[in-house]
């Protein structure tokens, strides 16, 4: 009995605690996906998240940030409830969240239900998130799934003269806008997409899949990530595949190219497009190499950032800058902080970032190719450099919006 | 299991007349209910809906396992894939914001169509696992649930694939928004009531007499002349309904869903609840539920208090199950029944005092 009056008074306390408030602090709420198969991804999220803080301070004004962190798994239900516990129970004033595609959309459409409150987007990449029916106080500054991949479909038929490919990616939003982007560039360009297969999110095996990889095509792509992303090229190395691979932004990611054993060799010459590249020369991007590299010990960290630290160093950026901008003034529903937000101008370590008028950025994306550094470290080489990418890929709006939306099907193989 | 089989024939026995109330006479009842009616005036919106809305609705749903699993034997594991179907079905004919999916009923018509369909649902599932027993059940229920994860995860016509269905409707009539806090807790408090009552009703009627004599001894009912199967399938109906009950009100209260909310470890996290409250009573899976949902909740911030890795809040949880478990395998039910025993054999003045 004693046992469990103990339990009942730790329980109390617990509770008591859950209330109490802070007076000159700003509560932000932060969430990533540090349970499932996108794990690595948010805990190196978290990781860009730190490295941000360690830069910028967290001092706005007179007042200090004050950040809680909840867990999520990829889900949209999850999303929604970590946003909903952070909001409810921790009293958090702004959220830094999602990471992931479906999360987003789940969030973003949260956001409406709660319109005092604002809502910078972590890392998630879904199109419909910021271009369907968009929340007015939801702002995302990184760029999304189809954005991250111009140039790879040009470069892939123009340099590298693949003139089939098939594609393989995780079925869910964020992979169908990310295989939409390509898809639009690289059939515009002549390409042909011949087959397009989707596996589960968490799938952890591929046989099927690959068995069913056709032969005929001169690239197969891959949009996976994480768990997922490592278990398919373990697998597809045992079967002795031998295609060439294109990647998405979280395949070709430090994600997965720091991975422990060899699977990820098969990564090797693969061309990618992303948001990022590891090797880029610019000054501000070397400077946040540095500044993510001292932060964590080396057995902590990757040797380079992922595309999820880049993100949420971005977001968390976007948020100090703006809230030093209105020194911390959240009255009137937050309206000044909202105002500053929209209009922020990033000097982000991956280029400069604008918002557009949905509050989705604008911004640089880079076509990569993967090399070994020479002592077994793998990293993306850029290969170009594509300032300005809106979220309509340079369509004229009416055109882009006659494509649809991404889904398994959407682009349909050709010239729009 | 051994004090329902003692207690059955002592209730035939001792109370003919009519099924007795024992919630009536037990002092300890007669609070938590009063706890549970004030409670808007207690805790704060988030304690209400997120920690003791949240643990009703869990606890309804796990009330269809206990129902199943303590009078039935049939360890049932998908009875969240049934709420799961409910919500849904709430999401596919009522109001969402996915216009091209949802059929735009009103809540009126969405919900009893839901309620149906999900019944529907349960016991064609349940005619199925009638045929097995033990293991085989848990099997094929574990299939089923399985099954419709993926698809569901996949299935883009009805349900949307990974992206689920959001910004679900909610009712409002009487000039009340039934998803404010407020209302909505007394919702809820409302149907767990009923389906909480409904259980301990059941389970003393003749139905539920004989569900537990074919537990107990399936070959002699069916000697006796009872259609074993029927009893069975007839169980799953009813533990059918009261899941779709919990799952219209988990779509609800989340106003969206996706395959995550009926994935396969959902489905075990049910099992859990009822595992760690106790199958014995209908009361345990509510309890289970709610210390469930404050583990789930808290864990995390817990480790992190203590300047620990937040990332292994999941251990945490692992061993508060295995505790409840280690020392208690009837759950907590069992810990509180064992206390009350130790209670009566040290004060001799409440000597052959039953409950249940």
């Amino acid at each position: 009995m004693l046992r469990g009056s103990v339990g009942l008074i730790a329980l109390g306390s617990l509770l008591l605690s859950g209330a109490a408030v802070a007076q000159e602090k700003i509560k932000v709420g932060v969430t990533a996906t540090l349970e499932g198969t996108y794990t690595v991804l948010g805990e190196d999220g978290i990781r860009g998240f730190q490295t941000a803080l360690n830069t910028l301070g967290k001092k706005v004004g007179d007042k200090e940030l004050e950040f809680v962190i909840a867990s999520t798994d990829a889900t949209p239900d999850s999303a929604v409830r970590a946003v909903r516990k952070l909001i409810e129970q921790d009293k958090v004033q702004i959220l830094l969240s999602p990471l992931s595609g479906d999360e987003g959309i789940a969030v973003k459409n949260f956001a409406k239900s709660r319109p005092e409150l604002t809502f910078v987007n972590a890392a998630s990449g879904a199109q419909e998130t910021t271009y369907v029916d968009p929340a007015p106080n939801f702002f995302r500054y990184n760029m999304d799934g189809a954005q991250w991949q111009v140039g790879l479909g040009k470069y892939a038929y123009d340099t590298k003269g693949y003139r089939k490919i098939a594609t393989v990616g995780e079925d869910y939003s964020f992979i169908y806008t990310q295989v939409f982007g390509l898809v639009l560039e690289f059939c515009g360009a002549g390409g042909q997409v011949t087959n397009r297969q989707w596996v589960p999110l968490g799938t952890k095996d591929f046989a099927s899949v690959i068995a069913a990889l056709p032969d005929d095509v001169d690239a197969i792509y891959l949009g996976l990530g994480g768990a997922d992303a490592v278990n398919f090229l373990n697998q597809y190395q045992q079967a002795g595949g031998k295609a060439h691979l294109m990647g998405g932004s979280i395949m070709i990611d430090q994600t997965i190219l720091s991975s422990k054993g060899n699977a990820k060799n098969a990564l090797i010459g693969t061309i990618a497009a992303s948001g990022q590249a590891d090797t880029w020369e610019d000054p501000g991007w070397q400077k946040f190499v540095k500044a993510y590299q001292d932060s964590f010990p080396p057995n902590k960290r990757f040797p380079s950032p992922s595309l999820l630290a880049t993100n949420y160093y971005g977001s968390t950026m976007a948020l100090i800058l703006a809230l030093r901008e209105v020194n911390g003034d959240l009255s009137n529903n937050q309206a000044k902080l909202k105002d500053a937000l929209a209009k922020i101008e990033l000097d982000a370590p991956n280029g400069k970032i604008k918002l557009d008028s949905n509050r989705q950025a604008i911004g640089t994306n880079f076509v990569t190719e993967v090399v070994d550094d020479g002592k077994g470290a793998l990293f993306s080489k850029v290969v170009k450099v594509i300032p300005n990418v809106n979220q309509t890929l340079g369509y004229d709006p009416a055109v882009f919006a006659k494509i649809g939306l991404p889904s398994r099907t959407i682009p349909e193989c050709k010239k729009y | 299991m051994s004090l329902t089989q003692l207690h059955a024939p002592a209730t035939v026995v001792e109370r003919p007349k009519f099924p007795a109330w024992p919630e009536l006479n037990n002092p300890a009842a007669w609070l938590v209910a009063l706890i549970l009616v004030i409670m808007p005036l207690i805790a704060n919106g988030f304690f209400l809906i997120e920690i003791f809305g949240t643990s009703l609705i869990l606890g309804i749903i796990a009330l269809s396992l206990m129902f199943l699993a303590g009078y039935g034997g049939m360890v049932s594991l998908m009875q969240l894939t049934i709420a799961g179907f409910a919500g849904y079905m709430v999401a596919v004919f009522g109001v969402s914001g996915n216009a091209n999916i949802s059929l735009g009923w009103p809540w009126w018509l969405a919900t009893p169509m839901a309620l149906v369909l999900a019944t529907i649902f349960g016991t064609l599932g349940g005619a199925l696992a009638v045929r097995t027993e033990g293991i085989y059940t848990i099997m094929i229920t574990l299939a089923i649930g399985a099954a419709f994860y993926y698809f569901t995860n996949q299935n883009w016509a009805i349900f949307n694939g990974h992206t689920g269905i959001n910004t679900v409707a909610t009712p409002q009539f009487w000039g009340v928004d039934w998803r404010s806090d407020i209302p909505f807790y007394y919702l809820i408090l409302a149907v767990a009531a009923l389906c909480y009552f409904a259980v301990q009703y059941v389970a003393r009627a003749p139905f539920g007499l004989a569900l537990q004599g074919v537990r107990d001894n399936s070959r002699r009912m069916a000697a006796l002349g009872f259609n074993v199967n029927a009893h069975r399938v007839a169980a799953y109906a009813f533990a059918s309904f009261i899941a779709g009950l919990g799952g219209v009100l988990q779509v609800w209260n989340y106003r969206q869903i996706s395959p995550g909310s009926v994935g396969v470890e959902r489905c075990i996290d049910i099992l859990i609840i009822a595992v760690v409250g106790g199958i014995t009573r209908p009361v345990g899976p509510f309890i289970g539920a709610l210390i469930f949902v404050i583990l789930r909740t808290f864990a995390l911030d817990v480790l992190i208090k203590f300047g620990l890795d937040g990332n292994r809040f999941r251990l945490l949880i692992g061993l508060g199950f295995l505790a409840i478990v280690f020392w208690s395998s009837d759950g907590v039910i069992g810990l509180w029944e064992r206390w009350r025993r130790r209670q009566t054999r040290t004060s001799s003045s409440t000597a052959g005092r039953r409950h249940g």
